[in-house]
């Protein structure tokens, strides 16, 4: 038998062998544009008046999961962040830091999904770095990118104009990213229809542009789930959101899980999923238009801005209402 | 999964809060105020994260009982335990028990000191524990209801067949039956009903309650965790107050059979017998917990190590023994949501995932 290939302390010694798995695997990926080269920084067009930028860390656990893996995590996670404030993702910087003894095989097919997930958003890898670490300092792989968007016009985004009337509206099942990890990492095997939601959200954000001027906010429900980001909205403002808990969508195993592992799924992220509010003159025509896209057609409008002391509370199945609570602390640590 | 969403159904669940809504009215005529216990913690979460109590008719108050093993249990318990490990024992317990203030300080405090404190989530583990550590005294916090209870006598059983000597159980097992009456004859307390638990029942068997019905007695009406099995249940509950009976109803009876679990029964009685209790609250009752009988006493871990379980110091300015009873709800407490929140616990009722201040805190308005 063929001795698995891996990766060796010297591969980021920046000697021969350096060099040799940045040829093979990187160039040939994404050398085909500003990184052709290999400048030691890249030069990028620019033809607008306002850029964003944003940057974030990967250390998933494991590196893949039901439904995708780090890599192109690490791609939808960055041009979310940089579609949800209202930007067209153009550039993007990949920093892969590598254990030693990590398979080849394992690197390769990250930056295969990399590749694919980077094709699909539109966005070009201009520049990057690769370091790697001994056996035992690091758990496999991490990413770093950082993404840089335009601007797209119309826009006007910020919490602090939401006001009562306006419309709470989510893209399609929430929460089904932290579910799979965690199932993944705990060996659950529930069901082979529990997979992550990584997906990109530039075709969602593109395709509002009509109304870009009526929406007021947009968020990827990443970490801490719905909960969190709809709670970091109202804290110290005096509006409330009341969501309606037979409104929210919810795939059947989140369901299941849930009441298994007694996780609340409003707390749990989503990697490929939109948070909106917007007035509610076109809160029809937003669901129209999303329920038309593949990526969308799970939308749902799930509550309504009120004036308040600055709660999120959900009518509950029962006619109840409860509080929606923030989460406590890391529910669940290195889900991305 | 379907199963779940026939309990979570709408319209359903519109329907009986309808019926609940007429019963009520009724009642009300003749100037009747309920109050019905719910006596489980498990019960306590459902009803607040369902907002059930804020749409019942202003008559209808559901206050939450001693359902909730670990605030029921007293901080000499704790002290008992975190002294045992201070003198080098390994302490296996459930996760819920771990943050619980003792009369000085938590075994969260005592592990990040260095102590050897476990969580488990099946008492089973402490039999791997007990191997993994054969120089070593393994000591399993074994505190609970009869559901709780229920899986010991095995453990005791793989213990003496695999002939393990370091294992021990420092028992605070509780019955769910004689805190009711003690509830129940207390004159300061008014409970014209409980609803009775789930998973606790499907040991001890829906008659369990039958001494607390009759004549004298009040309605009891046994209930799953759905949100519709609960709303079914007061709708059972408030039929017979306005028809003026008082007998058991077993509305979880996909589960839950009229004689129990008789298997797990026998396995208690085999190994536990009734002893005298003490509980957070409602003091010493007679016969209201479950030790090793005598012959098994070398797995008792107070014998074994020649200590008693004493009272302990409740936290200053706690009201966890009045909730506990119903007689205060956790929003009359001054700590509540001000000196006491869920990351800076001052009582066992706002640390335990089932504890009353804990369910207000986190879903109430
Ligand atoms: S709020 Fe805190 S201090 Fe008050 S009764 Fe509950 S647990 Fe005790």
């Amino acid at each position: 038998m063929k001795a698995e290939l891996t990766i060796q302390l010297a591969h980021g010694g920046g000697g021969r062998l350096s060099r040799d798995l940045i040829q093979s695997e990187i160039v040939s990926r994404f050398g085909n544009g500003p990184l052709e080269g290999l400048p030691d920084a890249a030069t990028i067009p620019w033809h607008c008046d306002k850029l964003l930028f944003t940057t974030d860390s990967y250390v998933v656990q494991p590196i893949e999961f039901p439904g995708g893996n780090i890599g192109d995590l690490a791609v939808h996670g960055t041009v979310n962040d940089l579609c949800v404030c209202g930007g067209r993702p153009k550039w993007l910087s990949v920093g892969l830091i590598l254990e030693e003894g990590l398979p080849l095989a394992t690197l390769r097919k990250v930056l295969d999904s990399m590749k694919k997930a980077a094709a699909d958003c539109g966005i070009t890898v201009v520049t990057g770095d690769t370091k790697v670490v001994g056996a035992g300092q690091s758990d496999g792989l991490y990413i770093n990118t950082s993404g840089i968007a335009e601007a797209i016009k119309g826009f006007s985004l910020s919490p602090a104009r939401i006001t009562k009337g306006d419309d709470v509206i989510v893209s399609g099942n929430l929460a089904d990213h932290g579910f799979a990890v965690l199932a993944a990492r705990k060996n659950i095997n529930i069901s082979s229809a529990l997979k992550s939601d990584t997906a990109p959200v530039h075709r969602l954000v593109q395709a509002l542009e009509p109304f870009a001027g009526e929406i007021k906010f947009m968020r990827d429900p990443t970490r801490g789930g719905l909960s969190a980001v709809l709670n970091e909205i109202v804290e110290n403002r005096n509006i409330n959101i009341q969501l309606n808990e037979t409104d929210i969508p919810f795939s059947t195993c989140v369901k299941a899980l849930s009441e298994t592992l007694g996780i609340d799924p409003l707390h749990v992220a989503s990697e490929g999923r939109i948070v909106l509010i917007c007035s509610s003159q076109v809160t029809d025509q937003i669901l129209h238009t999303w329920k038309s896209m593949p990526e969308g057609f799970g939308a749902q409008s799930i509550g309504v801005v009120d004036s308040g002391k600055g709660r999120v509370t959900i009518k509950t199945i029962t006619g109840g209402i409860r509080i929606v609570d923030v989460p406590r602390g890391e529910l669940l640590p290195r889900i991305c | 999964m379907k199963y779940i969403d026939g309990f979570r159904n709408p319209l359903a669940a519109k329907k009986i809060i309808e019926r609940i809504e007429v019963l009520a009215n009724l009642l009300k005529a003749s100037g009747r105020k309920v109050s019905i216990m719910e006596v489980c913690g498990t019960h306590t979460m459902a009803i607040a994260r369902f907002g059930i109590r804020n749409i019942l008719p202003e008559n209808i108050d559901l206050i939450s009982g001693p359902g909730c093993p670990v605030c029921v249990t007293e901080a000499g318990y704790i002290d008992a335990a975190i002294n045992l490990a201070k003198a080098g024992a390994v302490i296996v317990t459930f996760g819920d028990m771990i943050n619980v203030p003792g009369s000085d300080e938590s075994l969260a405090q005592c592990r990040a000191n260095g102590a050897l404190i476990e969580v488990v989530y099946s008492p089973s583990a402490a039999i791997k524990l007990a191997r993994q550590f054969p120089e070593k005294n393994v000591v399993f916090l074994a505190v609970g209801f009869e559901t709780t209870t229920a899986p010991m006598p095995a453990v005791i059983q793989i213990a003496e067949g695999e002939g393990i000597r370091n294992l021990s159980l420092l028992t605070a097992f509780k019955l769910v039956p004689p805190a009711l009456k003690a509830l129940m004859t207390d004159p300061e307390l008014k409970i014209d009903s409980f609803l009775c638990p789930a998973h606790v029942s499907a040991i001890i068997g829906a008659d369990a309650y039958k001494p607390f019905t009759g004549k004298e007695g009040v309605p009891c009406v046994v209930a799953g965790f759905e949100p519709l099995d609960i709303l079914m249940a007061i709708d059972g509950i408030l039929n017979q107050l306005v028809r003026n009976e008082a007998s058991v109803e077993n509305q979880y009876n996909r589960v839950v059979k009229p004689e129990g679990n008789l298997k797990a029964q026998a396995l208690m009685d085999e190994y536990l017998q009734p002893v005298d209790a003490r509980w957070r609250g409602l003091g010493l009752l007679p016969l209201s917990g479950l030790g090793l009988k005598n012959e098994f006493e070398r797995f008792d871990a107070e014998k074994k190590h020649g200590i008693t379980v004493k009272k302990g110091k409740e936290p200053s300015g706690c009201l966890c023994g009045e909730v506990i009873k119903g007689k205060s709800k956790p929003t009359s407490c001054p700590l509540f949501a001000r000196g006491c929140t869920p990351d800076h616990a001052v009582g066992p009722c706002m640390v335990s995932s089932e504890g009353s201040c804990a369910a207000y805190y986190k879903y109430s308005l």
